[in-house]
């Protein structure tokens, strides 16, 4: 199991937790979504706020236990909701934080390449940070996204239909601290075949007239 | 009301029931790990797996709600192939550690594997290892063995009311536990060894002691505190090794309290084991002939009035009976059984827990006044969380007295007599919770009736009772909670001071300007006993204690565990304990002593047998004619309405670990003091 999964050593921990001014208010209009009474199901996105809050993005110890007073639970409770879900990091990670698909569909497609270049262009291992805090790099399982395998997420975006390559070109933006292009890096807007749509292309404006699709459609 | 056909035998259960519950009824045996009576319903061991009709696979019995016409099979060949797969799962991670684990015997999963277990593993991989995780005093723990019923998780969250354990990290990963190191601070901890179906949950105090088929089982009552929880006591050669709940719905459920469980370690440390006799000031070990004659060249001739007896906490009914018929042959009027002088003894529905603790889970309103309910008695402080959940909080209950955590929600209302008044005069804001409900209850501690006005206390109690309606038919909610097994039984024998005779504090006063010469210390070591220096005191009793100390004549009496004994709860209800190892030493069971006394004095007392102790009992109080159903009690006039001083109740209980002279002596208890309670953690810093 990944450190990322274990909370931080003692050292790393802060002592102390609290919402900024604007969190607390995303907090209540978060905590107002949920009936009377069911206040506790928004432990996950409390926790989703506090992991983007602190410095690192990785949920402390004492931030759960803020959130468990928030909600009037038992702090365990948050606990075992924290250690559950994997998108909770338990210790710091780097600026950016990649997560590289490794299971089958993407493992087929070149995923094993990926997570070489990273290693190489990064000079860390998996589940290793930069000594410049800059990024940390970790395997996971299925994203959900195998249509444009292989792929990976850095932070909130998705790169998909990567080469070693394109990986390559994304790491090198990030590290001149830009921001690159998020979604499929082989040209295709989102997951349409690899040669171009084959139905409704009339409505995404790339073949032909409306009748004609719908003949080509049958054919298909 | 589902009807279904189990195995071809027809059943029909209550609405709400489950399958599993259905089977059972049928009189199958079904197996389980997960699945507890008093617990929520996790459905996550899938060890009760049943064949449904119509159903595509099996279904887990234990979360599948009844339903009519249902045509459930338990004995197929599916059935015995699907749990011998799900008992080959939970083996993968299992350590076969059996020979090294305390839980030998008395496993859940090796029964099981004996039934559903295939004779050698096909699994080749590596088993997980998990790391053991810190819980205190009590609960000892080898998660390695964990099989992830959660059992722990569900009891410490619903009865215990403490968030403590819980199941972290997902997958091949899970653990038990709490995610911080925590100890479990609960008084009820003890009960998850119990609940723990493997050794991953084991007793840190009974570790590696004894196995279970080696223990001789004997059913007794607790005397730790007033609620009279039914206990096991398993002994082994002449040794108390440990004690276990047994299963009474009335009282304690299946659950007992750490003090219950673990102070027995007490029960081997400063025993009085020999009669000792105090020559040229010094506490000299005798024989029972000297010192008879020790107390007999004291006593004879001398005024009855000139002599007292006091009964402690944790007596049995039949020493208190020999006593006090002694004390009527030798013409003292002063006994007292009420140790900390509280104002109680009067009308029997004034001293007793009306409402029984089974009637807390009809009440929908409880006020507390002057009891800390966790420390005092956690079972019933668990009942009553019970209800606070069972009814998802509409079970209000207000505080008067010190604020405590009673683990459930709770309007803390004041600290003493003032809000008293307030409640009777409609001013309070719980005064309209209480008008609103149908079965309200108050129960009222030691704490507001062991002080100088508690007599006061005791009328605007009753005046509140019968304000908010808490006496109506068959519903009596005034409820009395004690803090000493003897208490109740003492009363009901009527072990107070006769006509002219004097209470405790008056005794001790009365010890102190000379007045009483004599003051026989049956088991009372709670009392001041600088005041009893110039007094010859006769203690008699198991501890050696601060009576022990303060004794001119020790008489060595037997403990609870070592005697067959009658007690009553707070509730008025007669429980008989057996013995489970005799007395040590010379010690003796306590009412033949008194009637040993008695023949030396040339006084003797008509009984010869425990029997005709009994018969005696039944004569003084019709308490001990019906055993084990508390004796409902008229409702009359009581208290004596007056003024109550300003200050706050205070409860008598300051360390639920140590409250008598047996959890003292405890080992076990001054650890759980050490991590558990605050004020003596800052005790030792300082």
């Amino acid at each position: 199991m990944s450190h990322l999964r274990r909370p931080a050593p003692k050292e790393l921990q802060p002592t102390s937790f609290a919402f900024t001014p604007e969190n607390q208010e995303k907090a209540k209009k978060i905590i107002a979504k949920y009936p009377e009474g069911r206040q506790q199901s928004a432990v996950m996105p409390l926790l989703d706020l506090a992991q983007r809050q602190t410095e690192g993005n990785w949920v402390p110890t004492v931030a759960m236990d803020y959130i468990a007073d928030m909600l009037e639970m038992p702090a365990i409770r948050v606990y075992e909701v924290a250690t559950f879900y994997t998108m909770y990091n338990l210790a710091p990670v780097g600026k950016n934080f990649i997560q590289v698909c490794t299971t089958t569909p993407c493992w087929l497609r070149g995923s094993a390449d990926v997570v070489d270049t990273c290693k190489k262009e990064l000079g860390i291992g998996v589940g290793e940070t930069t000594e410049d805090g800059q990024f940390t790099m970790i395997e996971v399982e299925c994203l959900g996204a195998c249509v444009n395998a292989p792929m990976m997420q850095i932070n909130d975006d998705y790169y998909e239909d990567l080469t070693p390559e394109t990986t390559k070109a994304i790491l090198d933006v990030l590290k001149k601290g830009e921001k690159p292009k998020a979604g499929p890096q082989s040209g295709r807007k989102g997951c349409e075949p690899i040669d171009g749509p084959k139905v409704l292309k009339a409505f995404c404006g790339c073949g032909a007239a409306p009748q004609d699709a719908d003949a080509s459609e049958g054919d298909a | 009301m589902p009807k279904l056909t189990v195995d071809g035998i027809e059943v029909e259960v209550e609405a709400g029931a489950t399958v599993l519950q259905a089977c059972e009824e049928a009189g199958k045996e079904i197996p389980r790990f997960c699945y507890h009576e008093r617990l929520s319903i996790a459905g996550n061991c899938r060890m009760c797996l049943v064949e449904m009709e119509r159903a595509p696979k099996p279904v887990a019995s234990c979360a599948m709600p009844a339903a009519d016409g249902m045509v459930i099979k338990t004995d197929s060949d599916l059935v015995k192939k699907a749990r011998n797969g799900v008992m080959e799962f939970l083996l993968i991670n299992h350590p076969l550690d059996c020979p090294i684990c305390d839980q030998g015997g008395e496993c859940d999963l090796q029964d099981q594997a004996m039934a559903y277990g295939f004779d050698s593993s096909r699994y080749a991989e590596k088993k997980r290892a998990v790391k053991d995780k810190e819980l205190g005093p009590i609960v000892k723990t080898i998660m390695t063995r964990c099989i992830h019923c959660t059992r722990c998780v569900r009891f410490s969250e619903e009865v215990a009311g403490v968030g403590t354990m819980g199941a972290v990290y997902r997958g091949e990963d899970t653990e038990v536990g709490p995610y911080i190191e925590a100890s479990i601070n609960s008084e009820l901890s003890g009960n998850l060894v119990d609940l723990c179906p493997v050794g991953a949950l084991t007793s840190k105090p009974y570790a590696f002691t004894a196995r279970p088929w080696e223990l001789k089982k004997t059913d007794s009552v607790d005397v730790m505190d007033a609620v009279g929880s039914n206990i096991r006591i398993d002994a082994r050669t002449g040794e108390v090794m440990r004690v276990l709940p047994r299963t009474n719905e009335d009282i304690n459920e299946e659950w007992i309290s750490d003090k219950t469980r673990y102070a027995i370690d007490g029960l081997k440390r400063q025993r009085l084991d020999r009669p000792y006799v105090r020559k040229d000031g010094k506490l000299q070990p005798a024989s029972w002939d000297e010192a008879f004659a020790a107390i007999k060249a004291k006593v004879s001739g001398l005024d009855g009035k000139k002599i007292a007896a006091l009964a402690g906490d944790t007596v049995d009914c039949e020493s208190m009976t020999a006593l006090k018929d002694l004390m009527g042959k030798l013409g003292s009027p002063n006994l007292d059984c009420r140790q900390d002088g509280s104002k109680i003894g009067g009308p029997r529905a004034s001293y007793i827990f009306n409402s029984t603790i089974a009637g807390i889970d009809e009440a929908d309103a409880c006020l507390i006044v002057g009891a800390n309910v966790r420390a005092e008695a956690p079972i019933i402080n668990s009942r009553l969380r019970k209800r606070w959940r069972t009814t998802a909080g509409d079970f209000k209950v207000g505080i008067i007295g010190e604020k405590w955590d009673p683990t459930y929600k709770n309007d803390y209302l004041g600290a003493g007599p003032e809000t008293l008044h307030e409640i009777l005069d409609g001013k309070n804001e719980f005064a309209k919770v209480l008008k609103a409900s149908e079965k309200p209850m108050i129960i009222v501690g030691m704490g507001a009736l062991n002080r100088e006005d508690g007599d006061a206390v005791l009328a605007a109690t009753r005046a509140i009772a019968e304000k908010y309606g808490m006496v109506s038919g068959e519903w009596n909610g005034f409820n009395v909670l004690h803090t000493a097994a003897s208490r109740v039984g003492g009363l009901d024998l009527g072990f107070v001071p006769g006509e002219g005779g004097l209470v405790t504090n008056d005794i001790l006063d009365g010890a102190a300007k000379g007045d009483i010469e004599v003051v026989y210390l049956l088991g009372a070591d709670e009392v001041d006993m600088s005041k009893l220096e110039k007094a010859f005191v006769i203690y008699q009793g198991a501890m050696g204690d601060a009576g022990a100390q303060a004794a001119d004549v020790i008489l060595p009496g037997a403990a609870y565990t070592e005697k067959n004994g009658t007690y009553v709860n707070t509730e008025g209800r007669a429980q008989q304990g057996w013995r489970a190892i005799f007395p040590v030493g010379d010690a003796r069971e306590d009412w033949a002593i008194v009637r040993a006394l008695s023949g030396a004095l040339d006084l003797t007392l008509p009984y010869n047998n425990i029997d005709a102790v009994r018969s005696r009992m039944v004569e003084l109080s019709p308490t001990f004619a019906s055993l084990n159903v508390p004796t409902k009690a008229e409702w009359t006039d009581f208290g004596v309405s007056g003024d109550m001083k300003s200050d706050g109740f205070v409860s008598p209980v300051r360390n639920f670990y140590m409250t008598d002279p047996i959890s003292r002596a405890s080992v076990t208890m001054a650890k759980c003091t050490e991590a558990f309670v605050k004020d003596a953690a800052a005790e030792k810093v300082a």
